[in-house]
């Protein structure tokens, strides 16, 4: 470590301090913690959302998948691409208009009861608890690997550091260090994406040409089949991208931050440009990393290839370039991991202990300190599993959260929107069998059991595809259809107009948020 | 601002004074609720509505999930179309230029949703 690095890294710290600071004084209620107060611009939300996509997962997975295995890698790219128009389409407006801090409550705003918001708070928080193990146990890998640190102090400080965000300034600080490391990372792409360009004389005919040479893949580098040879594996992996985006509630939670629909349409329009663009550079990434740095030097720094953006970074600009590219990689990781913190602890706090056991009375000041315990409760004990899951393959887990929240949350989100004859029992229903489904399947797949050293026990997997979605997906909607219509018809007519004219018309948002 | 002191009024413990003024409010609000529900022109709306967000929904998710059906079970996107640039990188560029124009679609069509949610509000103060 050196002195360039080191205050970068400062740099970095000190910025999201600032604006903690700031963020923390204007968070005085349960509203401001949770949502910002609904006062996020447009093109605020959208740079935050854009932060969300682009995590350590899409940033370094990415890259470091491209530069391994090719075409198979870019996948991914495509797969969180075209998931914005899910969102955009058939979720962003709708929900803005019913609810108003967590999924729960769009949910609830049809069906009252404690079992249907008991069961969407446990979806959450399973899914919250999934991904930030593996944003935790990454970041300390990452961390660990460039400054020779070890683990548990990486961890340590990545979480103290997400609780003081989360704490202070709630979702207005989370929103500003989403939106800083979202520019600052774009900023870092397309500086090595051009400098990728210029090492291949400006053609991308000249760097497909020199990359098929690069690797002991020569032209398969090219075409898909490197990485994924199971036909229906990787379908079902496209299958959880594309629709368990627009069911992860981090994702879902950004829209609550802005005044109305047509604010929460501006927001994703931006994300879409932004992803589109990132995304798109990531194939400079992966292939500038695979050319000029080479597979067996990404190999040998890690071997999932996470290392082979900061390495490309390292050949292309030296250490300055390097330093830079780490502080935004740790950036990163903090923005995504407290949006997370920020996530788990509205299910926590106000579904869980304000809505249902407190039955929704309580005063401002006790929501407050509410979501505050509830952060550091989630905090603690999500550290707490990334300091044992040290050893952990943890890249299955990513997609996992992705395969739970297509199976357990859209179909929940679609029904309570747009079917009229849904019932709490489908609501359910659905959210319960999505849920466990994944959680079997996942459970007897090729990612816990295999042969000795390829997974966590050693044996034959039941299931043989590594993400289940294929399967889950159309059970979540089954299970829906199903129960609500082996269930008595709810005489909740009334409730439905309501909710038709809410979602179609923003009619009464200023009511019940903000 | 103004909208941050209604709702913490909201939030106190209901007290029993304001219980039933309450309850009026909220059953005038289902009343209106259910009125615009019955209008023709609302219901045309959320026709025409679903009926554009669902079918351009299934179209390009079957545009998406053809990419690795195509990949695993084919090879017409192995060949080559300039140097060694092969369709598959063309096929998966062009669900992202479609990402960004049916987005724009999107914008331009809420647009016009709006006015038409403006009119059908209007046309409900009218008739009250």
């Amino acid at each position: 470590m050196n002195i360039v690095t080191i205050s970068f890294f400062l740099g970095i710290v000190g910025l999201t301090l600032i604006v903690t600071y700031i963020a923390a004084k204007k968070t005085s209620s349960a509203s401001d913690f949770y949502t910002a107060g609904g006062g996020l611009k447009g093109w605020q939300n959208g740079l935050a959302i854009s932060g969300d996509y682009l995590s350590a997962a899409a940033f370094l997975g990415v890259s470091g998948a491209i530069a391994l295995s090719g075409f198979d890698g870019f996948f991914f790219s495509v797969g969180y691409v075209v998931a914005n128009l899910v969102v955009l389409y058939i979720i962003a407006e709708p929900l803005r208009n019913l609810g108003r801090y967590t999924l729960a409550d769009m949910i609830t705003a049809r069906f009252n009861e404690k079992r249907v918001r008991a069961a969407a708070a446990l979806s959450t928080i399973t899914i919250v608890i999934l991904y930030m193990i593996a944003q935790l146990v990454g970041a300390g890998a990452l961390i660990q690997l460039l400054f020779g640190i070890d683990y548990w102090v990486a961890v340590l400080i990545v979480g103290t550091m997400m609780t003081i965000y989360v704490l202070f300034g709630g979702m207005g600080a989370t929103s500003w260090v989403q939106i800083i490391k979202a520019c600052l990372l774009l900023f870092g792409t397309g500086l090595m994406s051009f400098l990728v360009l210029r090492n291949f004389d400006y053609s991308i005919i000249t760097m497909f040409d020199e990359v098929s040479r690069a690797t002991e893949h020569g032209d398969n580098f090219l075409n898909s089949g490197v990485k994924y040879t199971n036909g229906f594996d990787s379908i079902s992996m496209l299958i959880a991208l594309v629709l368990g985006t627009g069911g992860l509630p981090h994702i879902l939670m950004r829209f609550f931050t802005v005044k109305d629909a047509r604010t929460a349409r501006t927001s994703i329009s931006w994300t879409t440009w932004i992803t589109s663009i990132f995304f798109t550079l990531t194939i400079f990434l992966g292939f500038g990393a695979a050319a000029f740095v080479g597979v067996k030097d990404i190999m040998a720094a890690n071997a999932a290839g996470n290392l082979a953006a900061p390495l490309l970074a390292e050949y292309l600009g030296g250490n300055v370039l390097l330093s830079f590219i780490c502080a935004v990689a740790f950036a990163t990781i903090l923005a995504v991991v407290s949006g997370l913190v920020l996530t788990g602890a509205s299910a926590i706090s106000h579904d869980l202990y304000g809505e249902i056991f407190k039955k929704g009375q309580l005063t401002e000041k006790q929501q407050m300190l509410a979501a505050r315990v509830g952060s550091i409760v989630l905090a603690v004990f999500s550290i707490l599993l990334a300091l044992g899951a040290q050893s952990l393959n943890v890249s299955f887990l990513v997609s996992f959260a992705f395969c739970i929240a297509a199976s357990a949350n859209l179909p929940v989100i679609l029904y309570t929107i747009y079917w009229k004859r849904f019932t709490s029992t489908g609501a359910i229903a659905a959210t319960v069998t999505g849920l466990i489904s994944c959680l079997v399947l996942g459970a007897l797949s090729p990612n816990v059991w295999g042969p000795e050293g390829t997974a966590i026990f050693v044996g034959e997997a039941l299931f043989p595809l590594t993400n289940p979605a294929i399967i889950t997906v159309p059970l979540g909607f089954l299970a829906g259809y199903l129960g609500s219509i082996f269930s008595k018809k709810e005489e909740n007519d009334d409730i439905f107009d309501e909710i038709t004219v809410k979602a179609n018309t923003g009619m009464g948002v200023s009511d019940i948020s903000h | 601002m103004a909208n941050q002191m209604d709702i913490s009024v909201e939030e106190q413990p209901k007290t029993k004074v304001g219980e039933p003024a309450l309850a009026n409010k909220k059953e005038k609000e289902r009343q209106v609720y259910k009125e615009i529900a019955q209008m023709d022109s609302f219901k045309a709306l959320v026709k025409k509505k679903k009926k554009f967000l669902f079918s351009t929904t299934i179209l390009f998710l079957i545009a998406y999930i053809m990419l690795p059906v195509l990949t695993s079970f084919t090879t017409v996107l192995e060949h080559r179309v300039v140097g060694k640039i092969t369709w598959v990188w063309i096929y998966s560029l062009s669900l992202f230029v479609m990402t960004i124009v049916l987005c724009e679609v999107y914008k331009f069509r809420a647009n016009k949703f709006d006015k038409d949610v403006e009119k059908i509000m209007k046309e409900y103060e009218d008739n009250k």
